[in-house]
């Protein structure tokens, strides 16, 4: 192959790969937000206890993390097949595996950067007569905002690498590609040149997570 | 202003079970500084939380302003917590807003409209002397600054009543000394109740009007800090007049004598020793300013057992002074 020819299918492939990471890192983020948010709540010490909701949360949480995306990819292929019509190749159906996987991921992180928030903070707000409304979005929330940036690089970059699975099961993207044509033709070019594309999309989201998360931060 | 009846405090916690607030009784007059002095885990965090109910206690009754906590929900307790300004000792600063904006929050939260907020922040931070610091955030300012942040925000609903949790612990000895002036000088101008607790003898010295000792939840003696330095036997007085354990010598009478005001002034050492002719020990004692009067403590040692002394102790109480003997060898310590 000249490069010629490699090109619109590097081209292609990355715009693929963008829009898998890109569409589940937003669905990751606003579910993974909101069960993130849930597990401190129900929390027996949190602002709703709902002890028996927050242990099955925190159960469904464990069993999505602890499933690797491989499998999991391929398990629910059937709920997959449910929500796109009965397709379950090309790009867009992979956006519910990445995201299913995604969001027990975050909300991991969410939970954790959370609970980083200092409890004198909330006490202070509560003392002051805050709403739970007002003590979520204006205080945790706003509080835990690098924590929760900084998670959310880990998790696209997770997804990224997401994305490379998919690839081999016919998601398309730089994995599909460097899967058809690097390995099984044997063209070392398209190989290294989809290698080096995952890295330098990685380092960026990396580098502009850790950009706004260091802006964000006034410790 | 704030009335505590029989407030009753249990945490479990398995089959363990704390009695961190047991049957405290407390009222703090309007106008008033009120301090409650404790070791840690005495119990004086969690009977401040009581009182705006950060802490649901198990039993008893929280008035503030006449208002029975207990008996509010929801929005009305909200609206009632917005009376009671409270400081707490690591701030409880939004790391995520400028001074400002965190003296700005409360206000958010009662509703205050946009335009009137910078007004009252701008009111605020000028009233704890910290308008040039509006714009920074708390890591880029000193731990007294932060309080005084703390003390802004607390004061922004106009409260009658403030709650100080410890305030001045996580700060330096001169920088304490600035934040309880400012309290002493938001009380008398603003005529603000404050309940503070502290395990600092200091922090009681220099602003509280009336004090409680408490101790494994309970509350060992309580009331005006001048009555109490001269109740015998009152630990607030040893804590603030440290001596040691008496070393009483056979054959001697050891005595605490507390005086206070005038009698401080008046030389009862040489007058003792000149109208019975004694000789007068002094082993040691400390005289401070309380308030607005002196109030000192001396512990002398007289010549001779207890009983032959019967004629000098009475002359000391008589003279107004609180006397507290320590036993001799024959009686054994006390
Ligand atoms: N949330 C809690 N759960 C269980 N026990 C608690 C809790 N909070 C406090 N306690 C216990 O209650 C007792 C009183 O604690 P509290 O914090 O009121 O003491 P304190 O006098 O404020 O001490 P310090 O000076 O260290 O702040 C302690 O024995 C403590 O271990
Ligand atoms: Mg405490």
């Amino acid at each position: 192959m000249t490069w010629a020819e490699i090109w619109p299918l590097l081209r292609q492939a990355t715009v693929e790969t963008l829009y898998m990471a890109g569409v589940s890192a937003a669905l990751t983020a606003a579910f993974g937000l909101l069960v993130g948010v849930l597990l401190v709540l129900t929390d027996r010490r949190g602002l709703l206890p709902q002890p028996l909701l927050n242990k099955v949360l925190g159960l469904v949480v464990n069993i999505g993390r602890s499933l690797p995306f491989l499998i999991l990819m391929v398990a629910i292929i059937p709920f997959t097949k449910l929500v796109t019509g009965g397709v379950s190749i090309g790009t867009t159906p992979f956006l519910v595996p990445l995201t299913i996987g995604g969001i027990p991921f975050y909300a991991r992180l969410v939970e954790i950067a959370l609970r980083e928030v200092e409890p004198g903070v909330v006490a202070a707000a509560t003392a002051m007569g805050a709403t739970r409304r007002e003590i979520v979005t204006k205080v945790l929330l706003r509080e835990a905002r690098p924590g929760l940036v900084s998670g959310l690089s880990v998790t696209v970059i997770a997804l990224i690498g997401y994305t490379a699975m998919a690839g081999a099961l016919g998601g398309g993207g730089l994995g599909y590609l460097a899967i058809s044509h690097g390995y099984e033709r044997f063209e070392g070019r398209v190989m290294l040149a989809t290698v080096l594309l995952l890295i330098v999309i990685v380092l960026a989201v990396q580098a502009v997570g850790d950009l706004v998360a260091r802006r964000l931060s006034h410790k | 202003m704030i009335q505590i009846e029989k407030l009753r405090k249990v945490y479990r916690s398995g089959d363990r079970t704390v009695t961190a607030v047991d049957d405290v009784d407390l009222t703090v007059r309007e106008g008033e500084v009120f301090g409650v002095l404790g070791r840690s885990g005495a119990g004086k965090s969690t009977l401040l939380r009581c009182v705006n109910l950060l802490e649901r206690p198990d039993s008893g009754r929280v008035l503030v302003d006449g208002r029975d906590l207990l008996a509010l929900k929801g929005g009305a307790l909200r609206e009632a917590r917005r009376g009671i300004g409270m400081i707490h000792q690591h701030f409880g600063l939004l790391s995520s807003r400028t001074v400002a904006g965190n003296v700005a929050f409360p206000l958010e939260v009662m509703g205050v409209p946009r335009a009137e907020r910078a007004g009252r922040v701008a009111e605020l931070l000028e009233l704890v002397g910290l308008t040039e610091h509006a714009g920074a955030y708390p890591a880029q300012i000193s731990g007294g600054q932060k309080q005084r942040v703390g003390i802004a925000r607390a004061l922004a609903g106009r409260p009658k009543v403030l709650l100080s949790d410890e305030a001045t612990s996580a700060l330096d000895p001169e920088t304490t000394a600035s934040i309880l002036e400012l309290l002493r000088d938001l009380n008398r101008r603003l005529g603000l109740t404050v309940l503070l607790i502290t395990h600092e003898m200091e922090v009681v010295k220099r602003i509280c009007d009336s004090a409680a000792v408490m101790r494994a939840g309970r509350f060992v003696e309580s009331g005006p800090v001048q009555r109490l330095l001269m109740e015998p036997g009152s630990e607030l007085a040893r804590g603030l007049f440290p001596l040691p354990e008496p070393d009483v010598r056979p054959g001697t009478t050891v005595v605490d004598v507390t005086f206070e005001g005038d009698s401080a002034d008046r030389p009862f050492v040489s007058s003792l020793a000149r109208t019975y002719a004694i000789d007068v020990n002094i082993l040691g004692g400390a005289v401070e300013q309380i308030g607005d009067t002196r109030i000192g403590r001396l512990r002398v040692e007289l010549p001779g057992d207890p009983e032959l002394n019967a004629a000098q102790l009475a002359h000391l109480r008589e003279s107004g002074l609180t006397v507290e003997v320590h036993g001799t060898s024959l009686e054994g310590a006390r």
